[in-house]
């Protein structure tokens, strides 16, 4: 019962500090989950990593919330998993919550006014990089293409509902994959 | 509905639905918070700003974010907590049978639909947010020349082409982008290039 809670409190401290120093989050936190996890703590192999992360691809949700249920189920069942999600949240909910108090307050002040004015045209180019990343990951064929264009036309020009456009999306890949299934190809 | 079973639940359909994690939330997140007024597009630019300079996963950060603006520190829990639940839900069910999941052709298929649809759907944002953060008072061709060139367009046509160079072709972290283009703000609002 000992060594559980002390394995329960070690899960919530590690992806505490996985929360704590991960910047800008996503594939960032990778690495670190995996000295953490794997290298320090010998709690996953590092091939089970690699399916965490395909995993979390396939699912829904932030990668680091993903890895961290994951990671804390095989390591220590249901009571594992919340404590490390817990853990992974816990700093940035803190941080956030924190900077909710006085972000209004503060963007009224000149100096912040011109600084934030500045930060659009950079969160602009860094919008622009996420698009280019994205489409780098995503699947390279004539479906994966349309939908793209579909997908953008509709919701920038007809201002189509986004739950809408993602379900429709979903059934469209899967009626193409198992029409190209039943044609003897793939996607 | 009360408004923290409201935000509970918007962040809770988040959660389940957007794939690929980060910045594949923005369009999801602009619609739902400019549907129920929660923030202006001004101020979720400015909130992507000050995720990046914070720890952790972005999605995260905005549902506590919006959650406290609209409903205080028990907002921010609900909006949290509804974030995390499925993604939270959904794998501890895979856990037990990741193998199959894995081969599954469904899974497939519709992660090929979801994955492309997250591409077309930021192209979306960023056109939005690019006509925003361009033309803050609307575009028309009448007063194209005059009032829309004015310094601030052309301010943020050049810090926008150096960032971009910059993420590219430098690979600078995100956070310097940010720390290089308020500086580029703060420098051009005391000399009065520019006019916010």
């Amino acid at each position: 019962m000992k060594q559980k809670l002390k394995l329960y409190l070690q899960l919530l401290l590690t992806f505490m500090k996985i929360g704590v120093v991960t910047f800008g989050g996503g594939y960032a936190m990778i690495p670190i989950i995996e000295n953490e996890t794997s290298k320090k703590k010998k709690w996953i192999e590092p091939d089970d990593l690699i399916d965490v992360i395909a995993l979390s691809e396939s699912t829904p949700g932030p990668i680091s919330i993903c890895a961290a249920t994951f990671i804390g189920y095989k390591v220590a069942g249901l009571i594992g998993a919340f404590c490390a999600t817990l853990g992974v949240v816990l700093p940035s909910f803190v941080i956030i919550y924190l900077i909710s108090l006085f972000l209004r307050r503060f963007e009224e002040i000149r100096i912040v006014r011109y600084a934030f004015f500045g930060i659009r045209a950079g969160v602009l180019a860094l919008l622009i990089k996420a698009v280019i990343s994205m489409f780098k990951k995503s699947p390279q064929n004539i479906v994966a293409y349309v939908i793209m264009a579909a997908s953008l036309i509709a919701v920038a020009f007809f201002s189509a509902n986004v739950i809408i456009v993602l379900l429709s999306a979903a059934v469209i890949g899967l009626a193409a994959t198992l029409i190209a299934k039943k044609r003897g190809h793939e996607l | 509905m009360s408004i923290y079973l409201l935000l509970f639940l918007e962040f809770f359909k988040m959660g389940a639905l957007t794939f690929g994690g980060g910045y594949a939330m923005i369009p999801f997140i602009e619609e739902t918070v400019l549907s129920h007024g929660w923030l202006t597009t001004g101020e979720l630019v400015n909130f992507i700003a000050v995720s990046e300079s914070t720890p952790g996963a972005f999605a995260v950060n905005i549902s506590t974010y919006v959650g406290s603006e609209v409903g205080g520190l028990f907002g921010s829990l609900c909006a949290t907590v509804g974030l995390v639940l499925p993604p939270f839900v959904i794998i501890l069910i895979i856990a037990k049978c990741y193998e199959k999941f894995k081969e599954s052709l469904i899974v497939r298929g519709v992660m090929l639909g979801l994955k492309s649809t997250v591409v077309g759907l930021i192209g979306a944002t960023v056109l939005k947010v690019g006509y925003e953060v361009l033309f803050p008072l609307g575009f028309s061709f009448e007063n194209f020349g005059t009032e829309l060139l004015t310094g601030n367009f052309w301010f943020i046509i050049v810090v926008f082409a150096v960032m971009l160079f910059l993420l590219l072709y430098k690979k600078l972290n995100p956070i310097l982008i940010i720390v290089l283009s308020a500086a580029a703000g703060i420098l051009a609002g005391y000399t009065g290039l520019i006019s916010v």
